[in-house]
């Protein structure tokens, strides 16, 4: 049953149009991911306006595909500038620079990629296998459930938040108190509106992500004030048959950081931990420790491989329960309710073409972005080089 | 930091207070047919004031002398927030177009330092086009200001 619906999601995911999206959205993620403090969350967040006018299954296939670009660009920097574009990123940077350093770093970025892929692929083929089921049992779900899952949530959200949880606690009531304003769908009383008409429609999702997302992150970007020193990149096909060669000895860490990554990633918390717990992980099973942090390619497999699997694995609990994974998650929900889709287990029942089609298509955007990076690697260390002179202005 | 930590759960202990207002104006009791619509903002503003006042015990209490942003680091910022609080300022008085076009204008020469043609070019261009999109093709109603009365929209 699976697999038949699987097909039918190759069939969306495959459509000129729909891989034609996931190429853009890829290399605009790519991008979005080189520059430091434009993440894959602002990046999905800037572009769900352009997605309005498509259709939903679409919509989504360009949102997640620049996610993926998003992942794969980060790396990028990490390796050749120590800048990570994002912050799942910085245990890459650990012995990725130090590989670029020695001239390695066509080594260090085809490890990168390549175990980005795989991290993917192994977050993807278990949501291939698990979310069916998931959301069958989802569907069972009475309100008590639902209470209990965002109840959840939130309580992570505090838990993993890192740094005060306080504060942590404080935005989440922002966030509801911003959601309470405007008219009161259940006795239509207007709430918090202080006479003034604008807001009786509320606060806007668009308008939080935007703030939150764009703003803010460009604000901290020229409060850090990056500035860029980069080395070389050389990718060719032969240094890629090369490292290709060379990475299957690393199966154990594959392994080992792909579960971590999917389990971190699933979730709330997402990819950050997971990456550097996996390369706490890498270390400490390794047989040469100390050879990490001095350009050891196990230490640019392990993070990279699960924070694929983690940015994979958020998109589970989005599909399923309707509840988000990752901020990125958070804002591609945002973008399901906009395009008039109710995100929770029903959609399996009511849209499987949009949910196979979704998944059909973190397979499609994977092999491509791969490729795409491989490819591009070369030209995409000189555009961020030239964009990094206009970012710094 | 403490300073900011302070000003922060001030700041927003002062919006807890007018959402505390407004949710007793609407009643936070149990209606006759459910809880009534202050109800939830009620107790969301009540814990948001009790989250603060911690944050506000716990900034005195730790006298973190770290600055929460250095000399250096405010220009830069200061330079992008300023140029955006004018350009929604001036929205509501010139219209997005014009005030895009401003915009875009000071901020790629004063910033940018990009020659005078690029930024007329672009600073025109960019609201041109966007006017085209948006008022002619979508018919979507942008804020507008005198230029556009005048040119008759």
């Amino acid at each position: 049953m699976g697999f038949a619906n699987l097909l039918l999601g190759f069939q969306v995911a495959l459509q000129p149009y729909n891989l034609f999206l996931a190429v853009i959205g890829i290399a605009l993620g790519t991008i979005i991911g080189v520059l430091p403090g434009l993440g894959g969350a602002n990046g999905v967040a800037i572009l769900l306006p352009l997605t309005f006018s498509m259709p939903p299954t679409s919509a989504i296939i360009l949102l997640t595909s620049l996610y993926w670009g998003a992942l794969f660009g980060g790396a990028i920097t990490s390796v050749l500038f120590n800048i990570p574009g994002e912050p799942w990123s910085v245990a890459t940077t650990f012995d990725g620079f130090p590989m670029a350093q020695r001239g390695e770093s066509g080594q260090a970025l085809t490890a990168a990629f390549t175990s980005s892929f795989v991290g993917a692929l192994f977050a993807v083929i278990l949501i291939t296998l698990f979310a069916p089921l998931l959301a069958e049992v989802a569907l069972k779900f009475g309100p008590p459930e639902f209470f209990s899952i965002q109840l959840l949530t939130f309580s992570s959200f505090i838990g993993l938040g890192g740094g005060n949880p306080i504060k942590s606690l404080v935005s989440i009531l922002i966030g509801f108190i911003l959601a309470v304003v405007g008219l009161d769908i259940v006795t239509g009383a207007l709430r918090l509106t202080f006479g003034v008409t604008e807001l009786m429609k509320g606060f806007d999702f668009i308008v939080a992500v935007i703030g939150l997302f764009g703003i803010g992150e460009i604000l901290l970007t020229m409060e850090e004030g990056l500035s860029f020193r980069g080395t070389a990149a050389t990718i060719n096909p032969r240094v890629v048959w090369e490292t290709w060669k060379i990475l299957p000895r690393y199966y154990r860490t594959f392994i080992r950081s792909a579960f971590i990554g999917f389990w971190m990633g699933f979730k709330p918390g997402g990819a950050t931990p997971a990456s550097f717990m996996s390369y706490a992980f890498a270390k400490r099973f390794s047989k040469h420790p100390e050879r990490f942090g001095k350009g050891e390619i196990e230490g640019v497999v392990a993070p990279e491989t699960a924070a694929h699997a983690a940015g994979g694995a958020s998109l589970l609990p989005m599909i399923t329960l309707g509840i988000p994974g990752s901020p990125t998650a958070a804002v591609m929900l945002g973008g399901l309710i906009i395009w008039g889709l109710q995100p929770g287990p029903m959609l399996f029942k009511e849209k499987p073409e949009f949910v196979w089609g979704l998944i059909a298509s973190m397979y499609t955007g994977n092999v491509i972005g791969v490729l795409m990076v491989l490819a591009f690697g070369r030209s995409s260390r000189r555009s961020c080089a030239s964009r990094s002179r206009s970012s710094r202005r | 930091m403490r300073a900011a930590d302070l000003t922060t759960a001030l700041l927003l202990m002062a919006g807890g207070i007018v959402a505390l207002w407004d949710s007793l104006r609407l009643g936070i009791g149990w209606g006759t047919d459910g809880p009534r619509s202050g109800f939830f903002p009620f107790w969301l503003a009540v814990i948001l004031l009790l989250c603060c006042a911690a944050i506000v015990i716990q900034a005195i209490r730790k006298r973190d002398r770290r600055p929460f942003v250095t000399r250096a680091a405010v220009g830069p910022v200061l330079k992008v927030l300023v140029p955006a609080t004018v350009f929604v300022v001036l929205i509501q008085v010139v219209g997005l177009y014009v005030a895009s076009t401003l915009y875009m204008a000071v901020y790629m020469r004063w910033i940018g330092r990009h020659s005078w043609l690029a930024v007329v070019l672009v600073s025109v261009g960019f609201p041109v086009a966007t006017f085209l999109v948006f008022e002619t093709w979508f018919l979507v109603p942008m804020p507008k200001g005198p230029l556009e009365v005048w040119l008759g929209y």
